[in-house]
Formats: C-alpha cells, sequence, structure tokens
C-alpha cells in the first residue's frame, strides 16, 4: 500500500489535469481550482517551512563551530528572520509595509541588480578564451557570434549588411537548431509523463 | 613566474592575457561610455516594431495583459521595455490588467507601475487610476497553474487584486472573465514562465502574445516567431532601446546601448587579440621553434 497509494494518487490527479485541460465546463473550472490552485500553494507551504528550518539549522550549526566563512550565516539568518517578520507583520499591520518595500527597494534590488551585472566581465574573459577559431566548427561559432554582436554597430554602410546578416543567422540557422531541440525536448516531455502517470517511472519514490 | 612572463613574445602575451586586464578595459570602457555618452542610431527590428503597430492599432477602452515575470537581476534590460510598454497603453488608453508571476517581482511590478503613472501625469495631468485604467493582480505561486487559471477566469486565481481590493469591486473588471476578453498578452520576463505563456497562454486559449525577454534569452524563441505563435520580439537591451525610440522617449535603454555597443567592442576586440596570438603560436610551435 505504501507504493500503491502514491501511484493512484498520481495516476488519477494525472489524468485529471489531461481530461480537465480538454473541458472549458465551469464544473470543471471548479474542480480546477480546488486541486489545481488550492493543493500546490499548500504543499509548497509546507515545503517551504522545511526549507526555512534546514537554512536555520545548517546557518547555526556553521556559526557555533566557526566553520569558513561562517560570518556570511549571520547575515543569511538576519536577512531571513528580518525580512520574514517585517512581511508577515506588514501584512496586518499596514505601515510596516513601507519598511518592507525599502529593504527590497534598497538591498534587494541593489544586491541583484549587481551580481547579474558582474556576469558581463565574466562573459567578456569567457569570450576571450573561448572564441578562438581551433576548427571549422569553432570558426563558424565565432564569425556568427561576432556578426551577431556587430549587428547594433553603427558601421555607416555596412550597417545593414551585417544587420541581414544577422538576422539570417538567427532566422535560418539558428532556428532550425532551436526547432529540433525544441521538438525533442518537447517529445521527451510526453513520454516522461506518460511513463510517470501509468507508474512506469518511479524513481521519486525512493528506494524504500 | 615572472621569468617566464618576460620570457614570453607579444604574440604568446595576446594569446594569454590575464582576466584582469579583460575586467579593466571593461569596467574603463563601460565607466567613459557612460560619462560621454555617445548617440547609437537604433535601427528597428521587423520583431518590436510589430508589437508596436499591433499596439497602436487597439482602439481606447480595449484591454491588453501585461505580464512582469522578472525579479531586480534583470531590471536593467527589463524595466524599460515595460514603461514604454505602459506609457504607450496610458496614451491610448488602453486599459491594462498587469500580473507579476515571479515571487521577487510583486514589489518591483508595482514600483514600475507608480512610476509610469507619475510620469504621465507629468506629462498629460492625469494619474491613471489603479481599477479605472490598470488592474495589478501581483503574484501567485506556481507560474502554469496561474496562467491556465487565468485563461478560465481571472478571478479563480486572483479573486483580490494586488492591495486586496476584490476584483469584482474594480469597475475595470466588470464583464472582464478571461482572455477572450484582451486583445493580447504581453509578457516581459527573465524566466521560464514565457515557455509557458507560449504552450498554455497562446497554445490552450489561443492569446495573442508578444514577449519581451534578456538578450541571451531571445533567439531561443524566434522559432515561435516564425510558427505565429508569438507576434513580436523585445530581444534585450536593444529591444528596449527599440521600443522606447518606436513610442518616442528614448530613456535609460537607449542611453545603456551605447554603453552596451562599446562593451560589445571591446569583447570583440579581444576575441580578435587571442585570436591572432592562438594563431601566431600555433605557426611557431609547427615549425618547431
Amino acid at each position: 500500500m505504501k507504493r500503491q497509494f502514491p501511484l493512484i494518487i498520481i495516476f488519477s490527479l494525472g489524468l485529471f489535469m489531461v481530461v480537465q485541460y480538454f473541458v472549458p465546463h465551469e464544473k470543471s473550472e471548479f474542480f480546477y481550482e480546488f486541486i489545481a490552485l488550492d493543493w500546490p500553494p499548500i504543499i509548497g507551504a509546507f515545503a517551504l517551512m522545511l526549507g526555512v528550518i534546514s537554512l536555520t539549522r545548517v546557518s547555526i550549526t556553521k556559526i557555533k563551530r566557526k566553520k569558513e566563512a561562517w560570518g556570511y550565516s549571520i547575515v543569511t539568518l538576519i536577512g531571513l528572520f528580518t525580512m520574514s517578520a517585517v512581511g508577515v507583520v506588514g501584512y496586518h499591520y499596514p505601515p510596516l509595509t513601507r519598511a518592507f518595500n525599502w529593504n527590497f527597494n534598497n538591498i534587494m534590488i541593489p544586491i541583484s541588480a549587481t551580481m547579474f551585472s558582474l556576469l558581463a566581465f565574466f562573459i567578456a574573459s569567457a569570450a576571450y578564451r573561448a572564441f578562438r577559431a581551433r576548427s571549422v566548427l569553432a570558426t563558424i561559432l565565432l564569425v556568427a557570434a561576432i556578426i551577431v554582436m556587430m549587428r547594433f554597430f553603427p558601421l555607416g554602410p555596412l550597417t545593414s549588411v551585417v544587420g541581414r546578416a544577422s538576422d539570417w543567422i538567427l532566422n535560418v540557422p539558428n532556428l532550425a537548431a532551436k526547432r529540433a531541440i525544441l521538438i525533442g525536448v518537447g517529445l521527451g516531455i510526453v513520454s516522461t509523463a506518460m511513463k510517470v502517470i501509468l507508474g512506469i517511472e518511479r524513481s521519486y519514490l525512493g528506494k524504500d | 613566474m615572472a621569468e617566464n612572463n618576460s620570457r614570453k613574445n607579444i604574440f604568446e602575451r595576446m594569446f594569454a592575457i590575464d582576466r584582469r586586464w579583460v575586467y579593466g578595459f571593461l569596467m574603463l570602457a563601460v565607466v567613459l561610455s557612460v560619462i560621454a555618452k555617445p548617440i547609437i542610431p537604433i535601427p528597428i527590428s521587423r520583431e518590436a516594431r510589430s508589437i508596436y503597430d499591433f499596439m497602436n492599432s487597439l482602439n481606447s477602452g480595449d484591454y491588453i495583459h501585461l505580464a512582469m515575470d522578472y525579479d531586480p537581476s534583470t531590471l536593467a534590460e527589463l524595466h524599460p521595455m515595460t514603461r514604454a510598454v505602459l506609457k504607450q497603453c496610458f496614451e491610448k488608453k488602453i486599459k491594462v490588467i498587469i500580473t507579476a508571476l515571479h515571487q521577487n517581482g510583486p514589489g518591483m511590478a508595482a514600483a514600475a507601475i507608480d512610476t509610469a503613472c507619475q510620469r504621465h501625469f507629468e506629462l498629460t495631468g492625469y494619474r491613471p487610476e489603479s481599477g479605472k485604467d490598470w488592474v495589478f493582480l501581483g503574484y501567485k505561486p506556481y507560474p502554469i497553474l496561474i496562467i491556465l487559471g487565468m485563461g478560465q477566469n481571472y478571478r479563480i486565481p486572483f479573486p483580490n487584486d494586488y492591495y486586496n481590493v476584490p476584483l469584482d469591486s474594480l469597475p475595470m473588471m466588470n464583464g472582464i472573465r478571461n482572455y477572450q476578453n484582451v486583445k493580447a498578452v504581453i509578457n516581459i520576463s527573465a524566466t521560464s514562465a514565457t515557455d509557458w505563456w507560449i504552450t498554455y497562454g497562446n497554445g490552450r486559449y489561443q492569446v495573442p502574445l508578444a514577449i519581451g525577454v534578456t538578450g541571451v534569452m531571445a533567439t531561443d524563441y524566434y522559432p515561435y516567431l516564425q510558427t505565429g505563435q508569438i507576434f513580436g520580439i523585445l530581444g534585450g537591451l536593444q529591444g528596449a532601446a527599440e521600443y522606447e525610440t518606436l513610442v518616442g522617449t528614448p530613456g535609460k535603454a537607449v542611453e545603456g546601448m551605447s554603453v552596451q555597443v562599446v562593451g560589445h567592442s571591446i569583447i570583440i576586440i579581444f576575441i580578435i587579440i587571442g585570436n591572432i596570438g592562438y594563431f601566431a603560436t600555433r605557426k611557431k610551435s609547427k615549425l618547431g621553434l
């Protein structure tokens, strides 16, 4: 029963979602709201709780044992509990929402934007090292990359030529390769979903 | 090590430049171009123009759905797109239903809407109102389920808006049930939410869809453009700059394009230097020197 019960749940819910997808009826809407929209957030909330407990335990252990970079764990815990507290209290006491927004706008946004901006430097260094014309294929990749990068450059009379070449690269070889990958991925998703719904793929159940 | 370096000839040095030089030159180029602000002409692509033309063809009082599915990390590329689209909507009195299906997105989206309303007020003396000119539904987890749910009825995933006002009490949502009531979805995204909008929003409910995505994501979506599953793409900062140019208010994206072009030039120069070094050293090693 320990193994059959999860299989029955997966089969019935999988089948329900497939059928529901093709039935735009009000009754179908009701079941969709109940099963698909109400349940996942409830399960997600418990998963989130597990995540918070796990992160807190790992961070506290790291601080206690003064492991490498333990100082960052203090910052993690302060950030985690300050934002959670301000967010939850702010929901019931609206003036505190300003504190939440202030933290978000002045800490979260600059940190995230800075982290992403640093990628430019890594990409520049990686491009310098990786784009070497070592073989025919590498040369094609190199030339294509340079043309696409140059399509916005003000090159005078050459601008439209580079623009057309870049459009061709994006709309012909890029498109063909992407489409092939997409079709492969799509077929893979369908077959995996069928295997899970029909109980052929059971690795998610664990080994017990 | 120092001795090894001093023995290296010019081509060997070109072949293996220390990454700190690359970082340094790139930083210098970016800083100088921010200060000098060179003007770069912005050519308009077909993909961007088709979105602009579509929006321009809408009548006052028509509805669109603006899905802001990104977080602050991609704000530099995607915020200018959002601002330009909102500006066009407010100018043409198109009503906008806005969602933010990224957990770090709602606060940022609310601020962007506020800025767009304030700018419209400064230009026209009228401030677009929540519930009348736009409605912000906010965030709910599990984008696939939310996209499918909104296709049935906006009220299923969002009985209230972001500010906790019941949807049924908002004049703008009167008679608005699902995607059949909106002319199109404009999805500005840095996540796989774009795939879900294509698969479920367009695929399941046939809602016309256009996307604005980060530069690295843009090439992934050309197949959907050719098949007509999406009717336009704004790709990265360039796409944002194109749209700012089209709506007639060059802003952060147009300014940023000069920095991007200078940055790309530096990368191309380093690639060329690396390849010269590679071929020269390869020739030398073939000759056994």
